[in-house]
């Protein structure tokens, strides 16, 4: 399966500030009384977003100025909690293409990546540092340059980390590993006979 | 018994580590090795997973795409589902109120027909919370990797298996392959040693694990849980800690196995019979932590220490002894805390520097992969009986199964709830996240056994989560305020 080699994704940004942001509230658990991911991107941080009537809060997401935004800037530990992948399909369908965080959960950052959605990490001072930018300049273009590991915006241009693992599988079109999985079915069935305790 | 006295020292502590081969492994790495397929081109391991369990809410979209690309479930036998989100645990016969709900179950019904997987239906009297049901079926078995589409799979790590919660694209890869895609984890050793005093359980031990590391200090490590502490704990007691460890940040968390996982083990539906039995508790025996072996990281803990233990924001790191004073944001060592515990005290409508004790409560919620099997009903049926549940609270008890249901009725547990007030319900996830009619309205407050405390967790937006043990939810639940069940149940007097 041929897929885009992701190198670089560039866009506007959307800043939602706080730390341990968790899926429950990147999608809430309602919302995913579903059988398949269409249309879940309406659901994306939908408590927060909306008060009970369905009328917008304050909310960045709600601001006109950042609706087309491809790119989300947050603090740390973002997409906490619990393991669905609803959480990342939201955003992906919603439009974003790549987070920019001071870090990630694990169980989120590996859904991210297998969707082709880059999590790229950066220092608090820089996180700090675009978001103003955004904010000042809505309209002002992000790059996040995967092959060379940097983030240009305005003048700005840092460098960020990306998870050695992501990072290949990004570049190189493979961020989706079911081919590379199934290219293995021999040796898996050698070591599920090697292992003994599996019926194979 | 296995010696389970432990050689333990920090990488970093270490110059001149011994080479590879004279040094001991610990539990992860001999699992990760024995199930280690090849190394794929991102530097990641396809990982061998020799149990995947699947439920109605992350795996609908993965036979989707399974069907996309046109392939077939690759070894069936070694998949197993059950409905446990979206079931109600009221009105129990389809279809279910909710067309939504009642999608999901028939669509989980018609892949494991289509494709050959063990389904533990409502039927079968065997459904339940796909964490309650893996051990109690004998499914779970130690020096094993398992997988499921849920991040509470660490639960499995109890038995002394390596358990991943993973997401729905990686459930249509175990699905597909029998494999996924991994990065090896670090491995961090927490000891803790002593005793328990009465009234503090396993949920007070991981809740005080999670405070003092905090929600995101897993990220990149598997927790290995020992100490003299957790060799006297149950496999109940085991599987609560081991659950909650992904609340702490990590990815999968475990015991070593011993006589104790063994016993639990024998003579279950799924358990090795015969000679297979001796065969296979000598493989689990030389799957535990060697001696000798190495941690990344280790932490050491004493069981002293922990009290009754609550949580008081919005993470589950933010916990404190019951006898705890909510935090002041004002005192706060960086502007991050500052905003954070304003943010959560702003959102559980309580008052800097007041005491938790007290609060009132609405609801109060008994169940979960966290804290709903028969240990926890019996234990809180031992204090619960000739108290009254207090005027205007809510109070639930949920099994984790239908079989834990079965148990506690042959026991006659469930009238012990119902005379002292409590709805007893049948098994599912319930309240832990109302997926299903269990949920909280407008801004209640519950007192909850669960695990997630997250705004809106338990169904409202507004809904307040305050997370404890099973016996504290039912001090809760019968004084109507957040109390210390020490102070309610006279525990002290009654246990010393």
């Amino acid at each position: 399966m041929a897929l885009e080699k992701i190198t670089q994704v560039k866009g506007t940004a959307v800043y939602v500030p706080g730390n341990d942001i968790d899926t429950d509230r990147i999608i809430p658990a309602r919302f995913m009384k579903c059988v398949t991911f269409d249309g879940l991107g309406e659901y994306l941080f939908y408590d927060v977003r909306k008060d009970e009537e369905g009328n917008d809060k304050d909310h960045p997401l709600n601001d006109e100025r950042f609706q087309s935004a491809s790119i989300l800037i947050t603090n740390a530990n973002f997409g906490c909690g619990s393991s669905r992948e609803h959480a990342p399909q939201a955003l992906y369908r919603y439009g974003f293409r790549a987070v920019i965080a001071e870090s990630f959960a694990d169980i989120f950052f590996g859904n991210c990546t297998t969707l082709g959605m880059p999590c790229v990490v950066a220092g608090a001072d820089e996180v700090r540092a675009l978001a103003a930018a955004v904010e000042q300049d809505p309209a002002a273009e992000v790059i996040i340059d995967v092959a060379g590991s940097r983030v240009l915006c305005s003048g700005m241009d840092f460098s960020v980390e990306i998870v050695p693992a992501a990072y290949e599988a990004l570049i190189s079109g493979q961020w989706d590993p079911i081919a590379e999985l199934q290219e293995g079915d021999a040796a898996v069935a050698e070591r599920i006979s090697a292992l003994g305790y599996l019926p194979g | 018994m296995l010696p389970l006295r432990f050689f333990c020292a920090p990488l970093a502590a270490c110059a001149n580590l011994p080479s590879r081969e004279t040094m001991g492994q610990n539990l992860f790495e001999k699992v990760w090795d024995a199930h280690a397929v090849r190394s794929l081109s991102n530097g990641q391991t396809q990982l061998l997973i020799g149990t995947h369990l699947i439920h109605e809410v992350t795996s609908p979209q993965a036979f989707g795409m399974l069907r996309d690309l046109g392939s077939k479930v690759k070894y069936p036998s070694r998949t197993f589902a059950t409905v446990d989100h979206i079931v109600p645990t009221d009105q129990r016969v389809e279809p279910f109120s909710d067309p939504l709900a009642d999608a999901m179950i028939r669509e989980l019904r018609r892949n494991a027909d289509e494709f050959g997987i063990t389904y533990f239906d409502l039927a079968t009297g065997k459904q339940g919370i796909v964490h309650v049901v893996g051990p109690e079926q004998g499914i779970t078995q130690p020096g094993t990797t398992i997988a499921c589409g849920d991040s509470h799979t660490a639960t499995h790590g109890a038995f002394g298996a390596i358990a991943f919660g993973i997401g729905t694209t990686q459930v249509r890869d175990v699905l597909a392959t029998q494999t996924m895609a991994l990065g090896k984890l670090k491995v961090r050793r927490i000891n803790v040693e002593g005793n328990l005093s009465a009234g503090v359980y396993a949920k007070d031990v991981i809740l005080h694990i999670i405070a003092k590391l905090g929600a995101k200090g897993g990220i990149g490590y598997a927790y290995e849980y020992g100490g003299s502490l957790l060799e006297s704990f149950s496999m109940e007691e085991r599987m609560t800690i081991c659950n909650m460890s992904i609340e702490g940040g990590a990815r999968c968390g475990y015991v070593n196995p011993d006589e104790k996982t063994f016993e639990y083990l024998k003579g279950r539906p799924y358990s090795p019979e015969g000679v297979e039995w001796e065969k296979a508790v000598e493989r689990w025996q030389s799957m535990a932590s060697d001696e000798d072996c190495r941690y990344d990281d280790v932490v050491d803990i004493r069981a002293e220490d922990i009290a009754p233990t609550v949580t008081w924001g919005v993470s589950p790191d933010q916990a404190f002894s019951i006898n705890g004073h909510l935090p002041d944001p004002e005192k706060a060592t960086s502007e991050a805390e500052r905003l954070s515990i304003d943010e959560s005290l702003a959102y559980m409508k309580l008052a800097a520097g007041s005491a938790i004790k007290g609060t009132k409560v609405d609801v109060a919620f008994l169940g979960s992969c966290t804290n709903g099997r028969l240990s926890d009903f019996r234990e809180v049926a031992r204090f619960l009986k000739g108290h009254k549940v207090a005027n205007g609270v809510k109070a639930i008890a949920v099994p984790g199964s239908q079989i834990v249901d079965t148990l506690a009725r042959n026991e006659g547990l469930h009238e012990v709830f119902t005379e002292a007030g409590f709805e007893w319900r049948g098994a599912g996830c319930s309240m832990c996240l109302a997926m299903n009619p269990d949920k909280l309205v407008g801004d209640q407050l519950c007192a909850s056994s669960s695990n997630r405390n997250f705004k809106g967790r338990q169904g409202s937006p507004t809904g307040r989560t305050v997370l404890m043990s099973p016996v504290m939810v039912a001090a809760a639940a019968v004084s109507g305020v957040i109390s210390d069940a020490r102070e309610v149940f006279e525990l002290e007097g009654a246990l010393t």
